[in-house]
């Protein structure tokens, strides 16, 4: 087999899906399509007939490609989970990064090994990015909630923001609590008494 | 006192219960374990987890465990069942308003022999069936029900992998006929209006193994003692369970957003074994519906290992010998012994028995003496003989 090699990605997240593809892109001259259904994947597979599927570990659909692996059906291509045991660390790696490999069996490591080394290095990247704008949205509710709190605590009790927000302070330090807490606290109490 | 830390990997069902009651509730605490349970979304990667060293132990489909050790799949890993997680608890549904077309009726839900005959006439050409995995005791029973032998015999079944999440959209779409599904997610498509359900797994056979608590035997030989208080932190938490008084508590952990993040009134259906079957609200009491604790569910039977061999030999053609060597050592009776000896826990004095020999509850000799052990029965009768069972085995009548 000369021609480029195709592969296909699992990912139903686009933005997701365009990182690796750039990262696929650079890495070599292949013909990269990307898969996003949740469902009827067995049969977007036999359409397209890759000779690599990468799947991040966290896709329910893993154990439908697992399945294929098993396909008894004599027309349908061999596929093999990619396992090398003689490269302990480069699977170790892709475990890490939350990618696996599905290939055409017979394949050889050659080839596969820079499209799994590309894979692993874009996972890594997309969970690292997915984990800071968690991160980032996380902390913007947190501010949302303390400030709606505070202004509780202005209107009731007719203090400035600064003294609004030093009580909430104060009382997240005395009780040992963070101060989101404290804040998400007082505001269910509100609503309860009012 | 340091706690040990433990990476377990769990799909996020009603059976895997005992591993997060175990944490939740503190008996793993008491064993001076710290349980970091890790939610997945497929077996295949609890496996690889497992195979890499990630994890220490799993929740794991029975037969995948089975499986595992004997290198299906293109992947041979020795996998170890310290205990049996779980007996029962699947479900088998059709689209929603086809019970009725298939001429099934409420009354019918534990009927296994009417409703096959019922799958088997009302469909033409192959009776499409969705499992979560193809080493399960979803795919088996299934097969058993239907007395289909193998995909390749030309049996009338045509067996699909979708995942338990995408199973009520595979129903709704018509990709698939049937499924066969653990709970919540039988329930959930009931109430999203997709599905109805149409019999229990626990009535095609009464007492099936159904998830394990898996070790790498490797890590296992290297760390006894820990796995020795994990297997007691788990029994004791399925005992827990047991109790119906900590029924409403174990559906509102389950339930909560960090695990299954489903309704607790809908996991407590198979808790309970109140089943709501259809949109109507038709409700069944499937008795096992799903079981932790009674009748020594906990316990590793070898000869449950060996049904296991024999019909994912049937199912895949594979060598039915190989199959039960690494089966039967898979099962750990041993071990699950062992442990529990000398805990309160009443253990059987053998580790094999006829499988399928109960129609009602019995005292089995153990420990204490106070083991009741079944129902067990198939459906159809048939007595599963471990030590005899060289010959190939009749495909179940139907």
């Amino acid at each position: 087999m000369t021609d480029k090699l195709r592969i296909a990605v699992v990912e139903k997240d686009r933005d997701r899906a365009l990182m690796i593809i750039d990262g696929l892109r650079d890495a070599g001259d292949y013909e990269v399509t990307v898969i996003g259904d949740e469902t009827g994947l067995a049969r977007r597979i036999s359409q397209i007939a890759p000779d690599v599927v990468l799947v991040g570990l966290e896709n329910p659909n893993r154990d439908v490609l697992d399945a294929l692996t098993l396909a008894s059906n004599p027309t349908d291509r061999p596929v093999a989970m990619f396992v090398d045991r003689s490269d302990d660390q480069v699977m170790r790696s892709a475990i890490d990064a939350g990618v696996s490999a599905y290939v055409v069996d017979g394949l050889t490591r050659e080839r596969i090994r820079p499209v799994l080394l590309a894979a692993i290095a874009r996972f890594h990247m997309v969970s690292r990015l997915r984990a800071e704008l968690q991160a980032t949205k996380a902390a913007l509710e947190e501010r949302k909630t303390v400030d709606r709190a505070k202004g509780m605590l202005m209107k009731v009790r007719g203090i400035s923001e600064e003294e609004a927000y030093a009580t909430l302070r104060r009382t997240a330090m005395d009780q040992g609590k963070r101060l989101v807490d404290v804040a998400d606290a007082l505001i269910t109490a509100a609503a309860l008494l009012k | 006192m340091t706690l040990t830390t433990l990476d377990i990997g769990y799909v996020p069902l009603v059976d895997a219960a005992p591993l997060i009651i175990a944490r939740e509730m503190g008996f793993a605490t008491e064993e001076g374990l710290n349980l970091v349970l890790h939610r997945e979304a497929s077996w295949a990667t609890i496996r690889d987890r497992l195979v890499w060293g990630q994890y220490q132990a799993a929740h794991m489909l029975a037969p995948m465990a089975v499986a595992l050790s004997a290198g299906m799949g293109g992947i041979t890993v020795a996998v170890d069942a310290l205990s049996v997680l779980s007996v029962n608890g699947n479900m088998i549904g059709v689209r929603a308003g086809h019970a009725a077309r298939l001429n099934l009726t409420p009354a019918q839900f534990l009927d296994a022999a009417t409703v096959g005959r019922a799958l088997k006439r009302g469909i033409s050409g192959k009776l499409r069936v969705g499992v979560p995995f193809p080493f399960s005791m979803h795919s088996l029973l299934f097969h058993y029900l239907l007395g289909d032998a193998s995909p390749e015999s030309g049996g009338v079944l045509d067996v699909v992998t979708v995942p338990p999440p995408y199973m009520a959209d595979a129903i709704a779409a018509g990709d698939i006929d049937a499924f066969c599904v653990g709970e919540p997610w039988g329930s959930v498509a009931v109430e999203r209006g997709d599905a109805d359900l149409i019999l229990p797994g626990a009535a095609i056979w009464k007492f099936a193994p159904e998830k394990v608590l898996a070790c790498w035997r490797d890590w296992l030989e290297a760390n006894p003692d820990t796995a020795s208080a994990l297997l007691r932190a788990v029994w004791r938490a399925a005992r827990w369970i047991a109790d119906p008084a900590n029924t409403g508590v174990t559906a509102e952990i389950l339930g909560s957003a960090e695990h299954l993040n489903v309704p607790a009134e809908v996991i407590e259906r198979p808790l309970t074994g109140q089943i709501t079957i259809n949109a109507s609200g038709s409700i069944r009491n499937v008795p096992r519906c799903l079981e932790f604790f009674d009748g020594a569910a906990t316990f590793p039977w070898k000869s449950q290992a060996l049904w296991i061999a024999d019909a994912l030999s049937r199912q895949t053609g594979m060598d039915r010998q190989m199959l039960r060597d690494a089966a039967a050592g898979c099962f750990r009776s041993d071990l699950h012994r062992a442990a529990l000896t000398g805990i309160g826990a009443d253990l059987p004095g053998a580790s094999a028995k006829l499988e399928g020999a109960l129609s009602h509850p019995a005292e089995a000799g153990s420990t204490m003496g106070r083991l009741i052990l079944g129902p067990d029965s198939f459906f159809d009768g048939q007595i599963f003989e471990p030590v005899l069972s060289r010959t190939v085995l009749q495909t179940p009548k139907t």
